[in-house]
This record gives C-alpha cells, structure tokens and sequence, in this order.
C-alpha cells in the first residue's frame, strides 16, 4: 500500500509564503502601483489645498488615512484572484492541514507585500503633509496596527468576490463600511498626538480590532472561499 | 498479513445527488472504488463528470448522500483524506509565474514528499528537459500540462482523481501518463478519471460509470 508522510501546518506555512512572495517579485508592477497611487495623491493635496502649514498638518492624519485605505482597496484582489484563475486556489483547499493556517499564510504574505513598503515611506508621507513631527510616531503605529486590519478583513471581501467577474465594485461597497471604524480611531489618535493628548485610547482600539480581524478572519475566509471555488 | 484479505475499498460514494442550477445531474449514484482500480466517468459534455469529480473530492457539496475515504467519512477526516488525495482539475494549479521546478518543488513540499531524484531527472521524465528555467507561462498549453501531471510522479496519494488528464498532450504524453497509471494501480492505488477518448491500453482494465444528460 502506499502511504503518504503526514506534513506539518508550519512547513505549510512557510511555503505558500516563499511560494507568493517569489510570485510577486516576477509581477513588481502590482505591487508597485497601489504604493504609486498613494504617494501621488498624498504628494497632490499639499498643490490642491494650498501650501499653508496648518491647514495641512489638520487634515494630514485623514488624508494618508483615506489614501492608504484607498490603495490598499486597489490591490486587493490580487489576493485570491489569480490562485483562483489558475487553479492553485483549488489545490490549497485540498492540503493535508487546516485551510485556516493556509488563508492565514496568505493573508501574512499580502500584509507584507503592501504594508511594509507603506510603513516604510509613512516619514516621507508625514513630511508632504507637514503633519507636526510629534505625531509621526503615533501615525506609523497606527499603521503597523491598522494595515492587518485591512488585509485580514480584506480577506474576507475577496474570497467571496473572487468568481465574479466584476467583483471590484461590490469589494469596495462590502468592505469599505467595515473599515470606518477603524479610519475613524486611527485619525483621532493621530489628532490626539497632534494636540499633546495621549492617543492611548484610540490605540488600544486599534489594536484590538487587529486583533479580532486577524485571528477570526481566516474562519470567515474559508467560508467565503469554499462557495467560490464551487 | 495473508494474500486473502479482500481487496481494500478506497473510497465509497453513497446514494449521491447533484443539482446545479435548476437540474439535476445525478442521483442515487453509487460508486465503490477499491486500490488497483480505475474507472473512467464517461457521459457528454453538461452531464456532470466535472461534477461529480469535485464532489468525491470535497470541493463541492452533495445535496444528498455521503462519501467515504477508508470508511471514513471525507468530511469528518478531512486531513487524512487529502494527505492520500491527488486532485487534478481543468485548472492545473500551476503558478504561470513560475517555472516548472519552482512549481513541483512547492507541490512536493506541502505534501510531505521528500524528492528522492533531483528535479531535472523528474522533469526528463515527462519531457521538459530543458525548460526547466522558463516561467511556465512562456510555455505551452501542452507543455504546461505536462507540469501539473509530473505530480503524479512525485506523489504518495494513494487515490488520484483526474479531471481530463489527456486534455492537450501529444501521443507521446499519453503513452507516458499511461505507463504511470499502470505503475500506480500495481502498487495498489486507484485512480478516477474522465476523459472523452476510449482509454484503450493493454496494461490495465477500466471500469466504466456513464453519466446520461438528464433534462
């Protein structure tokens, strides 16, 4: 008879991991355009709004907010897309370990691809924006807790839009009220920093919508993706 | 262990019923699948073959009845189902990004296959020699199938189910694909495939399930 050699979820793990970020290092331009688009509009308002210093350093924490989110909307198909045109999709839900630590996997890999190079320029988003250099460090951190938030949840959009072939439209009209919340907390301790009040509160927030997205996000995805691939 | 044991019976479908759309495609269909066999899911195009293969491979829900793997039900076993399942659809899985040894080595890892060859002596096998640097969209249709069926080289699955494995290969690679089918019913798998050729080969007995196109 023949016998298969169970495999460990960890190895399982770490190869859809290696396997998505070489992927994506052969296709640099869907990576690069989301990061494209945000750098642009964030560079426009400081031109279309007028240079004055405190106009600017008020709305700035709403402004890379609105445009981060925004980015990370254009990307986000990519996800699931093209493992669902291609089959792979497929063949993850018939691997030998939970389909949850496999959708988690890629859920860290799309983390890493579009919010790493966003925490990265976040200095030079603050400087266009001429937001007060005591808020820099609350804005990065409420990026580093917020963009899980985007990809997690995000996760759960695209796996049940990926068989529709238009599915781009209802993808921003089912996430977006999702992600007010955290818009709107992520602003506030930004502002809060802004003033010299402590951001602690809305941080806390953050942190736990982070949380809670990214643990229960990978149940809701499996859901999602086995009436998709159906 | 005497040689009298009955044959092992893989896998087990019960009293299945598929309805896609308003019509259905089957019901009450049974199918007892024991190691060494191979059976063919013949019926025109629409009857449900496509079907009826996601279903015994957990990918698509029954409206009625169960499947089996060892007398365990799929569903209640879903690891050890899929640690000894190698599915196969019309979408092969390759990444196109990828080249072919990129794409067996991901393959073989995440099913717990140590490569007991090098990659180039498994491409060789199925006729890639060669390409092995070229991302596998660069290649073609037949060449890219070729790729998804060198898994079968490197798995340890014991039941394979096969959506139209023959689909864009040249005599070549079928005369390949049946020589590997051959070695696996010996060494007592099974396999479940559809195709629409007449699988006529003398290493091997194919045993048949017509589906009919119900209105």
């Amino acid at each position: 008879m023949l016998q298969a050699n169970p495999v460990s979820a960890w190895k399982v793990f770490k190869q859809i991991i290696q396997r998505d970020i070489r992927v994506a290092s052969r296709q640099r331009s869907d990576l690069l355009n989301p990061l494209i688009f945000l750098l642009i509009v964030v560079t426009l308002f400081p031109l279309g709004v007028g240079p004055g210093p405190d106009i600017l350093g008020r709305i700035a924490p709403g402004v890379i907010w609105v445009s981060a989110l925004l980015s990370s909307m254009l990307g986000l198909e990519r996800l699931f897309r093209d493992d669902f045109r291609d089959g792979a999709l497929e063949q993850m839900l018939l691997l030998p370990v939970p389909v949850e630590i496999s959708v988690f996997a890629k859920i860290v890999v799309h983390w890493l691809l579009t919010a790493v190079p966003v925490l990265v320029i976040t200095p030079l988003l603050a400087l266009l924006m001429n937001l007060p250099i005591q808020a820099w460090g609350v804005l990065w951190l409420t990026l580093l807790l917020g963009t899980p938030v985007l990809s997690a949840a995000g996760a759960i959009g695209v796996a049940l839009t990926v068989s529709l072939n238009k599915g781009g439209a209802l993808l921003s009209l089912l996430l977006l009220p999702l992600l007010i919340p955290l818009l709107i907390f992520a602003t506030a301790a930004v502002e809060a920093a802004v003033v010299g009040v402590s951001p602690a509160g809305p941080l806390a927030l953050i942190g736990a919508f982070m949380v809670l997205s990214i643990t229960l996000a990978p149940f809701a995805v499996k859901a999602g993706l086995r009436v998709s691939v159906n | 262990m005497s040689d009298k044991v009955a044959v092992p019976v893989l896998l087990e479908a019960n009293e299945l019923m598929s309805i896609r759309g308003e019509r259905t495609l089957f019901s009450d269909l049974q199918l007892r699948v024991q190691a060494g066999e191979i059976w063919q899911i013949e019926g025109p195009n629409g009857a449900g073959k496509s079907s009826l293969l996601r279903i015994l491979a957990g990918l698509l829900p029954a409206q009625a009845g169960s499947v089996s793997f060892q007398q365990q039900l799929i569903s209640e076993d879903r690891e050890a189902y899929y640690q000894n399942l190698l599915f196969i659809g019309h979408k092969a899985g390759v990444k196109p990004e990828l080249t072919a040894i990129e794409n067996l080595e991901f393959y073989a890892a995440v099913q717990g296959v140590e490569l007991k060859e090098t990659p180039y002596e498994l491409l060789a096998k199925v006729g890639l020699v060669g390409l092995e640097d070229i991302p596998a969209q660069g290649l073609s249709a037949g060449q890219q199938r070729r790729i998804a069926l060198a898994r079968l080289w490197l798995t340890q699955a014991s039941l394979w189910i096969l959506d139209e494995p023959f689909t864009a290969l040249d005599v070549e690679g079928i005369a390949l694909l049946h020589a590997r089918f051959a070695e696996h019913l010996k060494a007592g798998g099974a396999i479940i495939l559809t195709s629409h050729q007449e699988l006529i080969t003398e290493f091997y007995q194919v045993q048949a399930l017509r589906l009919r196109y119900q209105h």
